[in-house]
């Protein structure tokens, strides 16, 4: 058996434990921390499909855990509480949205596509923030979670937990699977070596969009699960601040690898939340450690792993 | 509409340009010259904006607190530069990114601990307050007059220094080949510390110049950043021209249309819908006007030949 | 009387003040192997990038199989039976020797739109791709990153590349290029092999490739040809030979 499978079996492994060591230490804070962790993990994982696999410095990514949230919260407000409607039109706006952001972004390349990026997320936000109605600047409470007929009742942490692990596996096998398909090793290609991609008959335009809108529609996922996770949604879902936070996980999780997005969601969101434990400064010493990590780190923690197969 | 209320707006949108294109151009040079992505700029303007308030406040004296504002962002670029960015020079744009964005969370949380996450308020000396008559009928206030002369001033010094003078010919040579400059025995980094801090200058002029008309408190550079982004998009990468055409526009769009949308929408739908929608509009307009511009001419209306 | 494959027409583009293509007129005949020389300066990397679809011309027209193609993108160009090696090596260098050449094939293998198969597992890419590394002698090193791959086999891989998109025309761009002694003549041996099965525009600098591989050869100087034909015809052209050697011919 491969090492580093039996590593990462190991981490899931640990990862399904954790309600219950939870429980038995009396400590159910932690359900929810982790819960938060991976959902987090997932928006990461569809970054890393563009960004560490796709070479697309997307720093607007935040836009469609916003666009997600408020699709649960819209619905929610008007008394629609069905979890596969809204979680379905979360993705499906999601996709739309990136669609459309897509389209004239990745036309463009280098600062320009990273400024594009960021702007019109900025523009949803204050978008979101105009919107009286579901609550403008502050946002507003989610007070029905997402019903799913019986089959899972998000209010039981314990149940919505494993959900969020098994969307959590699931979304990075989906992109496993995506990057080792013709599609995937054509964007990856293309990220390698544009030139030489183009005189062997690719357009790469076409993929990197279809991947664009792939990894917004994921994390348009994230976003419904967010929202049902903070029972809250606000405009501060698409913060660019936010944006850099996720790319700070593929990062620091090491770009274009399957564990990655998950490990640098862990080190980043239990980095900060130890942070803020000691200080409410927290971003002051943040800031520098994570200078540090760009400067001295690049590789990200899934280099730390054992070996495994070509995709990492 | 009242033509008087249509020229101050008009006016409040070329002062808002003209801070637009202090950053832009500062942003512009930088990555023009050391192919730089510097999230941090915002961060320059908001610690131009905060040592002109303390220092203001400590002297007494308004020209004192410009001045020393002025040369602390000077201080605070160059140090920032030596410090922690001349590793990044020969990095990919993703690291730049990733490592200037520590450096605003660094800096919005310093300038928190500092002086607390309440906005900073400074008054105007009395010569700087009151109005000017422009044109008869109209009342401006002259800080903003000022403002949009101060800019302007600059915008042509710089043009002056960058196409006239021997250092602006060692910025646009660095621009277009950087190795053959060093190797004409060009002291590089030396180069690429002073322009960094023009830069940083003029990110503290345009922050501290806005001090006084919007609120001074963590977070502010990066409001404004996004919007130059968008200067910068419009306008194309590495000019100034560029970037004065991009201000401009952006700065006048954006207030014309915060200051107009709802009511000449109220005009072709009902004013509650005009009420609600109107504001949305307006803050998403300068997007739009980007999403177009890409739409037609994706490296921007004045894009500098690349080097 | 064989079909011109490619044919140029009044090939023209300025840089400034610089006439960097000159009205260049060329063709290239199906199965022929025709170079392209001239001195350092003479536009030949210009002429190659307006070939293969990297930079628009200025005027003047390109053929390619009776095709005006003077507007098409070098994906177009490709997806149409083009095929170009570049003169510094632009392989994928975090890929094995063999997912190069394989993604080649993909290229050519019906759309890429598939996002569940694993790509490396499809016979249909793989061994097309493994038979082309074995034509170019690098089979033994198909599983070894092309990053670590010696300066030589990156420039087989390269033609391994060319070859493996089944081109109708092959643009090779100094093939050569960097190559040692030993390597050089491997390679040139290999080029010699295509010669009649394949239309080649070869670009090369180095002389005994030429005169090897050619059946036909233009010299291009500061943007115009002034010379075509025979090798031999070639060789022994005066103006030819005071481009190349300055006034003492």
């Amino acid at each position: 058996m491969n090492a580093r499978v039996v590593v990462l079996a190991a981490g899931v492994a640990l990862l399904a434990g954790v309600p219950l060591a939870a429980t038995l230490a009396g400590q159910p804070y932690y359900i929810d921390l982790i819960r938060r962790v991976m959902v987090f993990a997932i928006a990461a994982a569809s970054l890393n499909l563009i960004l560490g696999y796709g070479g697309l410095v997307s720093f607007g990514h935040a836009a469609y855990l916003g666009v997600g949230g408020y699709a649960v919260g819209i619905f929610a407000f008007y008394g629609v509480h069905n979890g596969w409607l809204q979680w379905s039109v979360a993705i499906a706006a999601s996709a739309l949205v990136a669609l459309v952001i897509g389209a004239i972004s990745v036309r463009t390349r280098g600062i320009y596509f990273i400024m594009i990026t960021l702007a019109f997320t900025q523009m949803l936000y204050f978008l979101a923030v105009s919107l009286e109605e579901y609550g403008g600047d502050d946002g507003m409470r989610l007070k029905v979670k997402s019903q799913f007929s019986g089959l899972i009742d998000l209010d039981n942490p314990v149940a919505f937990y494993y959900l969020v692990l098994v969307l959590l596996l699931g979304v990075v096998y989906l992109v496993h699977r995506l990057v080792n398909s013709r599609f995937g090793l054509v964007l990856r290609a293309a990220k390698s070596n544009e030139a030489r991609s183009r005189a062997v008959g690719f357009s790469p335009y076409a993929y990197r969009l279809v991947a664009f809108v792939i990894a917004g529609a994921i994390c348009g996922l994230a976003g419904a699960l967010l929202a049902n996770h903070t029972a809250y949604i606000a405009p501060a879902f698409m913060e660019w601040t936010r944006s850099g936070e996720i790319m700070f996980m593929v990062i620091l999780g090491g770009m274009g690898t399957a564990p990655g997005p998950a490990l640098g969601a862990f080190a980043l969101l239990l980095v900060e939340d130890l942070l803020a434990g000691w200080t409410q400064h927290w971003q002051v010493i943040l800031g520098p450690l994570l200078i540090m990590s760009v400067l001295f780190f690049r590789r990200g923690l899934a280099g730390l792993l054992p070996r495994g197969g070509d995709d990492g | 509409m009242n033509l008087i209320l249509v020229f101050e707006q008009l006016l409040n949108g070329v002062q808002f340009g003209v801070m637009l294109f202090l950053m832009a151009a500062g942003l512009t040079l930088v990555f023009g010259i050391m192919n730089l992505v510097n999230l941090a700029h915002g961060s320059l303007y908001m610690v131009g904006a905060y040592l002109m308030v303390a220092a203001a406040q400590w002297t007494g004296s308004y020209l004192a607190g410009v001045a020393l504002g002025l040369l602390g962002t000077l201080g605070v670029g160059m140090l920032t530069e030596v410090i922690a960015l001349r590793t990044l020079y020969e990095r990919d744009h993703l690291d730049q990114v990733l490592a200037t964005f520590g450096l605003i969370l660094f800096f919005n949380e310093l300038v928190a601990i500092v002086w607390g996450r309440t906005a900073l308020y400074t008054s105007l000396p009395a010569w700087l307050q009151g109005h000017l008559e422009i044109i008869p009928g109209s009342i401006y206030p002259v800080y903003r007059a000022v403002v949009i002369g101060v800019g302007l001033a600059v915008g042509a010094a710089l043009w002056y220094v960058v196409a006239r003078t021997r250092l602006g010919m060692l910025i646009r040579a660095g621009a277009s080949n950087r190795t053959m400059v060093a190797a004409l025995g060009v002291n590089i980094r030396l180069l690429y510390t002073v322009v960094f801090g023009f830069g940083a200058a003029l990110a503290g002029l345009a922050g501290l110049m806005a001090g006084p008309i919007y609120a001074v408190q963590p977070g502010m550079g990066e409001l404004i950043l996004i919007q130059v982004f968008v200067v910068i998009v419009i306008g194309g990468i590495g000019s100034i021209r560029g970037a004065l055409v991009g201000a401009l526009v952006v700065g006048i769009v954006d207030t014309l249309g915060r200051a107009f949308l709802k009511p000449l929408l109220g005009h072709f739908i009902s004013p509650p819908a005009a009420e609600a929608a109107g504001p949305a509009l307006a803050s998403m307009l300068i997007y739009l006007l980007m999403a177009v511009v890409l739409a037609v001419r994706p490296e921007g209306l004045f894009p500098a030949k690349s080097g | 009387m064989a079909e011109a494959i490619l044919e140029v027409r009044g090939l023209r583009k300025s840089f400034g003040a610089l006439a960097a293509t000159d009205g260049v007129n060329l063709d290239l005949r199906e199965g022929e192997t025709h170079a392209i020389i001239g001195p350092n300066g003479a536009g030949k990397t210009t002429l190659i990038s307006q070939l293969a679809g990297n930079l628009r011309p200025d005027g003047g027209s390109i053929f390619f199989a009776g095709e005006d193609v003077t507007r098409l993108s070098a994906p177009q160009r490709a997806q149409r039976g083009f095929a170009r090696s570049f003169q510094i090596t632009s392989v994928y260098r975090d890929f094995s020797a063999l997912d190069n050449v394989a993604l080649a094939v993909q290229a050519h293998a019906g759309h890429s739109f598939r996002f569940w198969r694993p790509a490396r597992a499809e016979r249909a890419l793989r061994d097309p791709a493994r038979a082309v590394l074995e034509e170019v002698g690098l089979a033994a090193r198909a599983g070894v990153l092309a990053a670590n791959l010696a300066h030589g086999e990156q420039r087989q891989l390269e033609v391994a590349m060319a070859l493996a998109t089944r081109p109708r025309l092959l643009l090779l761009d100094e093939p050569v290029a960097g190559m040692g002694q030993e390597e050089s003549q491997r390679m040139v041996r290999f080029l010699a092999g295509l010669k009649g099965r394949r239309s080649i525009l070869l670009v090369e600098h180095d002389m005994d490739a030429v005169f090897t591989l050619a059946d036909r050869i233009s010299v291009l100087v500061y943007g115009r040809i002034i010379a075509s034909g025979a090798p031999a015809e070639v060789r022994a052209n005066p103006e030819v030979r005071r481009a190349y050697l300055g006034e003492e011919a």
